[in-house]
């Protein structure tokens, strides 16, 4: 057998805690391993060593706020929830700190503090465990091939389609729709042969024309180009001549007397 | 002829057999025992019963394949040990497996379900929406209508896509969440 080709981007057994910031996360952060707040700190109390129904929370609480000093360091966003969690940890250890009222009966039962977080932790703790099992069962089914496809009617993924699919794609048409820009191309009006035909035409009644006055006649910057064009070439090909009588004046396409 | 019944009482059990195994290879999909008993007009107890004995008879001669229970139906499949041969042969990689982030939240509705995003939050701690947005869109959950509370909050529960995904057979067939509370202590 070969070796098994590593496959995997995270192990649920690894008990290192690298911080790695991950930008694609929901929370934009990642503590190495780190799902979210209550996996950090169930992380912070087995570091310990510590007793999960007899949490030192002073100790716990410095920690969890080096971690996240620490991300802020990194300059990774520390997520909203990670706060939240750091807020009730100094809030618990603060009211552990309070004295006891002495006015108090001795039999009442005073709530520990700490016991609603030891809840939420044992809760949280059960569905990690589950989404562990789930992580192993993906392995396991992963290494099971089903029979291909039989190409058929009812295997069309255009009926099978769900109402998501249909977002999905919907989603994907309203972008695309968007990416086109519309743009009106229009076709050049006036070839140079005909514009120069036009200049010459135009010559022959006219005898001279006023280059200025032309050029105003023509509506699309296309058309005015050709027009420059055309009589840079009709000046250069044919025998005319570009005529400016006095300095800023109009300029003027004249006609020569066939030498 | 099959469709007389004297015909079908003719029919030996090893042509019944035969018809049932044929049939679970060309489903596309897990097929159930009611519909094979549809298909061949048979009792479910007997389809069930020699799909049983096809089960055993792969196991017992070391077959490359097996049949199994999953998604509340019947599937043919390589086995797991042969994984290796069968990625070389076919040039691919295990595809890429869900986020910490989306195990925990699939967890969390597969055992909760039908179960709203501030009770996913309640439990794990973070917020969960992008989690649910890639499940969603890899079809493991399926929205179950609005949890009748203020404010109407969508639900969500697993598909029949999450079943097939982790190999089950249906939602009964998931460790009970108290095992795991004995697991953890």
């Amino acid at each position: 057998m070969q070796p098994k080709p590593e496959q995997y981007s995270f192990d649920f057994h690894k008990e290192t805690a690298e911080i790695v910031a991950e930008s694609r996360d929901e929370l934009n952060v990642r503590l190495g391993e780190f799902a979210g707040p209550l996996d950090l700190l169930l992380y912070l109390i087995r570091q310990e060593q510590a007793n999960i129904f007899d949490i030192p929370i002073a100790k716990i609480t410095d920690e969890y706020l080096n971690y996240i000093r620490l991300m802020k360091s990194l300059d990774i966003a520390v997520a909203a929830d990670f706060l939240v969690m750091a807020a009730q940890l100094i809030e618990i250890k603060s009211r552990m700190l309070l004295p006891r009222d002495p006015l108090a009966e001795a039999e009442e039962e005073i709530e520990d503090p700490r016991k609603e977080l030891v809840d939420r932790l044992l809760e949280y703790e059960k569905f990690k465990a589950a989404a562990e099992m789930l992580y192993e069962r993906t392995t396991i089914e992963q290494a099971v091939f089903p029979r291909g496809r039989i190409e058929s009617d009812d295997g069309n993924s255009e009926i099978s389609a769900t109402v998501f699919d249909l977002l999905t794609v919907f989603e994907k048409v309203l972008s695309r729709h968007k990416e086109e820009v519309t743009m009106e191309i229009q076709r050049e009006e006036i070839s140079l042969a005909d514009m120069i035909r036009k200049l010459k035409e135009r010559l022959k009644m006219i005898g001279e024309i006023n280059v200025g006055e032309f050029f105003s006649e023509l509506d699309s910057r296309r058309e005015l180009v050709t027009a420059f064009v055309a009589v840079l070439e009709i000046v250069r090909v044919e025998n005319v001549l570009l005529v400016q009588r006095k300095t800023f004046g109009n300029i003027f396409l004249k006609g020569q007397k066939e030498g | 002829m099959a469709q007389s019944a004297e015909a079908k009482e003719q029919r030996e059990l090893s042509e019944l057999s035969s018809a049932v195994e044929a049939l679970i290879f060309v489903a596309d999909e897990p097929i159930s025992t009611r519909l094979i008993s549809e298909v061949l007009e048979e009792e479910k107890e007997l389809i069930e019963s020699v799909v049983e004995e096809i089960a055993r008879s792969y196991d017992e001669r070391d077959s490359g394949l097996q049949i199994r229970s999953v998604a509340g139906g019947w599937q043919i499949a390589t086995r797991t040990e042969l994984h290796e041969y069968i990625r070389k042969f076919l040039k691919t990689r295990p595809s890429a497996k869900l986020s910490l982030a989306a195990l925990e939240t699939l967890a969390v509705i597969a055992y909760k379900q039908p179960v709203t995003v501030p009770e996913i939050l309640e439990i794990r701690g973070v917020q969960s929406a992008s989690a649910i947005k890639t499940l969603l869109e890899k079809r493991l959950i399926v929205t179950k209508g609005h949890k009748e509370t203020v404010g109407r909050p969508m639900l969500y529960g697993t598909s029949r896509e999450f079943l097939l995904h982790f190999g089950l057979k249906d939602l009964s067939d998931l460790p009970s969440i108290e095992d795991f509370e004995d697991l953890v202590s």
